[in-house]
């Protein structure tokens, strides 16, 4: 035995255990080919780190469920309102999902979203504001309202819970007083602007749609391959390539296939209609109601944009470690005072556009716009979607899975149960799925301090 | 001997009434592992702290390399090359080892992170201090053992180049097997030219690895003495008395 062999740190990792720990661990890609991604995926949810396999497979059930219940579930008008109903909830769970990350927690980010969204509607209804400056108001209004609770939370240090939970009252009075006073309609304000209302109802061209789906797919592509090509020219361990061509091939058919269904004809069946035209009758069609919806193509972009945020860059990395340990990120020089308010000012940013799009899908804002349980839909969404509670785990992926979870219960539930019953049952059942989520967190949590997984 | 790389001079340091620190000197030369043992309560976080920017000292003189230097924050202590891993080791368990190495200084070409370079930079960062416990660098640190995740944090100050590593109780909370393995790495550390400081209260690692010990007791430098010059017993003395009565006297207060 030489030296340095006694020298050096003798605990040998080759138990098979350990290594497959490890590999289970691991955050990059481990060695080997398809079987052995597999086995280490496996070893993975056995350990507790189950991402979004509960949130996706919840999902694929409520979809078989509802559709076996009704079958007005699985037609193509309601594939894309489905679409359209969850974008609201998306947006705020998907700023959220940044605040939730610090273990933070913003109550205030539907009432929020309700400011926004009615001093949208007083600029442009009551002002006259064009459209861009009508929503940029309520965008800066949100980057506004995030960076006050955010200083409050980071340098007054009040705690995030009581902080949001006065300025949700707060908000409150703040949207009944935009939508009680100034210049236009009083009470509930109806929004004429075209391009408004068309961010939430209207669709793109079938051809954008294509277009919209295949960048989607060659780009993903394409960043995937890059990064296994520069791993394996450094000498690391990179994905298999096969690995790579199963995941761009099964998006690319999720793209197909959503792209194809949303550009058929959904319109109403009912056949030519005579109109009387200028004194004439004529033979009219009813309009094709056919294409993406355009807040598909927004809820991408901005999903893409955050994924890029919190994965590549520096910013990214200073989230997710102030939500793993605060001290260690203080003590690597990261400025935690800053990054705290930063996410609160992201998760107000997101509840704006939220709000936007409520209000688009309403044509109107009124006191209400905001309230309720706009909320708590969202959170639902970030932690159906797995993101902890407890911070440090999170993507922005969550929010739009558990946006669609929470989207297909309400859309499932709204005429699988009629009568007085029906509102009733609806927020049992989503109050259920939440504290089911909730659970699976938890305890995924504990098995993964057990696995020593986190 | 060598000149040292780190040198206090007549350091003191009070919390309001409490004279925590009184005229301390004290000295960590690049290549040693010099021990800084004391009794609860003794200064030795404090002197630390002071060494590492967390705390202001209210008088006495800096040296680095021989010229005067002024510390008063954590990071300008970093810019020096001085890193202190502190007894809770302040790892992020939800990120990797890489992640962990790198944080607050993460390489980047424009607004993206170069994961590719800090990977071979960790991964060579353990290469050089023998390190085999851990099977892959993207490994996240909350699936590491007590030691595993000391040495992560120890091959970080490799990683950064630093000339002083002051290591706050590292086997405090480790087993038999894990500790060796830490104090193997210590000694590696010190071989790699770097000057090591190394609080503990154990004495048998303190014996083990030190080539220099420097004794606190309520607030003094009792006493910095060569380790061949002591054996377990007169230290205990030193650090619970101030005194020994039998041996070390010959080096007691001298730098």
């Amino acid at each position: 035995m030489t030296t340095s062999d006694r020298l050096s740190v003798t605990e040998e990792p080759d138990t098979n255990g350990d290594a497959e720990l490890a590999a289970a661990a691991s955050t990059a890609p481990i060695e080997g080919g398809l079987g052995d991604y597999f086995r280490t995926y496996l070893q993975r949810i056995r350990s507790g780190d189950m991402g979004s396999l509960p949130a996706v497979s919840g999902l694929i059930v409520l979809v078989i469920v509802f559709w076996s219940l009704r079958s007005n579930f699985g037609s193509l008008a309601n594939f894309s309102d489905l679409l359209k109903q969850a974008s609201p909830t998306i947006f705020i769970a998907m700023g959220l999902v940044f605040v939730l990350l610090l273990g933070e927690i913003d109550l205030a980010a539907g009432t929020a979203a309700g400011v926004c969204a009615t001093l949208m509607a007083r600029l442009s209804v009551g002002y006259n504001w064009s459209w861009p400056f009508a929503i940029g108001g309520a965008l800066v209004c949100g980057v506004v309202i995030g960076t006050g609770t955010g200083w409050l939370c980071a340098k007054v240090r009040i705690p995030s819970f009581v902080v949001t939970l006065a300025l949700y009252l707060a908000f409150q009075g703040v949207t009944l007083f935009i939508v009680l006073n100034g210049a236009g309609a009083h009470g509930n304000i109806s929004i004429s602007d075209n391009f408004i209302t068309n961010l939430y109802n209207g669709q793109m061209d079938p051809w954008l749609g294509w277009l919209v789906g295949g960048v989607a797919v060659i780009g993903y592509a394409l960043v995937k391959l890059q990064q296994v090509r520069s791993r394996a020219s450094a000498g690391l361990t990179a994905e298999p390539v096969a690995l790579v061509a199963v995941k761009v091939i099964a998006l690319a058919v999720v793209a197909v296939v959503a792209v194809y269904l949303l550009n058929k004809n959904r319109g109403g069946t009912g056949g030519s209609q005579l109109i009387n035209q200028g004194g004439k009758l004529v033979l009219v069609k009813p309009p094709a109601l056919q294409g993406v919806p355009w807040v598909v193509l927004i809820t991408l972009f901005f999903f893409t944009i955050w994924t890029f945020v919190l994965g590549r860059t520096r910013y990214g990395r200073h989230v997710y470690a102030v939500g793993g340990n605060t001290e260690a990120a203080r003590r690597a020089g990261i400025r935690v005072d800053l990054i705290r308010i930063s996410v609160f000012v992201i998760s107000s940013f997101m509840a704006a556009i939220g709000g936007v799009l409520i209000a688009s899908n309403t044509h109107s804002v009124d006191a209400n716009t905001g309230g309720g349980n706009t909320l708590l839909l969202a959170v639902g969404a970030a932690v159906i979607g797995g993101t902890s509670l407890f911070g440090g785990r999170g993507r922005p992926a969550d929010a739009i899975i558990g946006g669609l979870v929470v989207a297909v219960i309400a859309n499932g539930m709204a005429d699988l149960v009629q009568g007085s019953n029906r509102d009733a049952i609806q927020y049992i059942v989503t109050g259920a799925v939440l504290l089911l989520a909730a659970a699976v967190d938890a305890l995924s949590r504990r098995r993964a301090g057990a696995a020593g997984l986190g | 001997m060598t000149e040292p790389i780190l040198s206090l001079r007549s350091i003191n340091k009070s919390f309001g009434p409490v004279h925590v620190l009184r005229g301390v000197d004290f000295d960590a030369r690049a290549g040693e592992v010099t021990a800084l043992v004391g009794d609860n309560g003794a200064g030795k976080s404090t002197l630390i702290k002071c060494v590492g920017g967390s705390y202001l000292m209210d008088s006495g003189e800096y040296f680095f390399e021989g010229r005067p230097v002024s510390v008063h924050t954590p990071r300008e202590a970093s810019e020096l090359g001085i890193e202190i891993v502190y007894q809770d080791l302040a790892l992020c368990d939800n990120l990797d080892i890489v992640q962990n190495m790198f944080l607050g200084r993460e390489s980047h070409t424009g607004p993206i992170l170069d994961e590719i370079a800090m990977e071979k930079a960790a991964a060579g960062a353990l290469a050089s201090l023998s390190v085999r416990t851990v099977t892959s660098v993207r490994q996240r640190v909350s699936s590491l053992s007590g030691g595993q995740r000391q040495t992560v944090a120890i091959a970080k100050s490799v990683l950064w180049q630093s000339k002083v590593v002051i290591l706050d109780e590292p086997t405090a909370a480790l087993g038999v097997a894990q500790t060796a393995q830490v104090l193997d790495l210590v000694r590696r550390l010190a071989d790699q030219g770097i000057a090591v400081v190394l609080i503990s209260h154990n004495m048998n690692d303190v014996l083990q690895v030190a080539d220099r010990i420097a004794v606190l007791y309520l607030g003094q430098m009792a006493a910095i003495v060569d380790r061949k010059s002591v054996d377990q017993q007169q230290l205990v003395e030193l650090i619970t008395t101030g005194r020994a009565s039998t041996a070390g006297r010959a080096t007691s207060g001298t730098v």
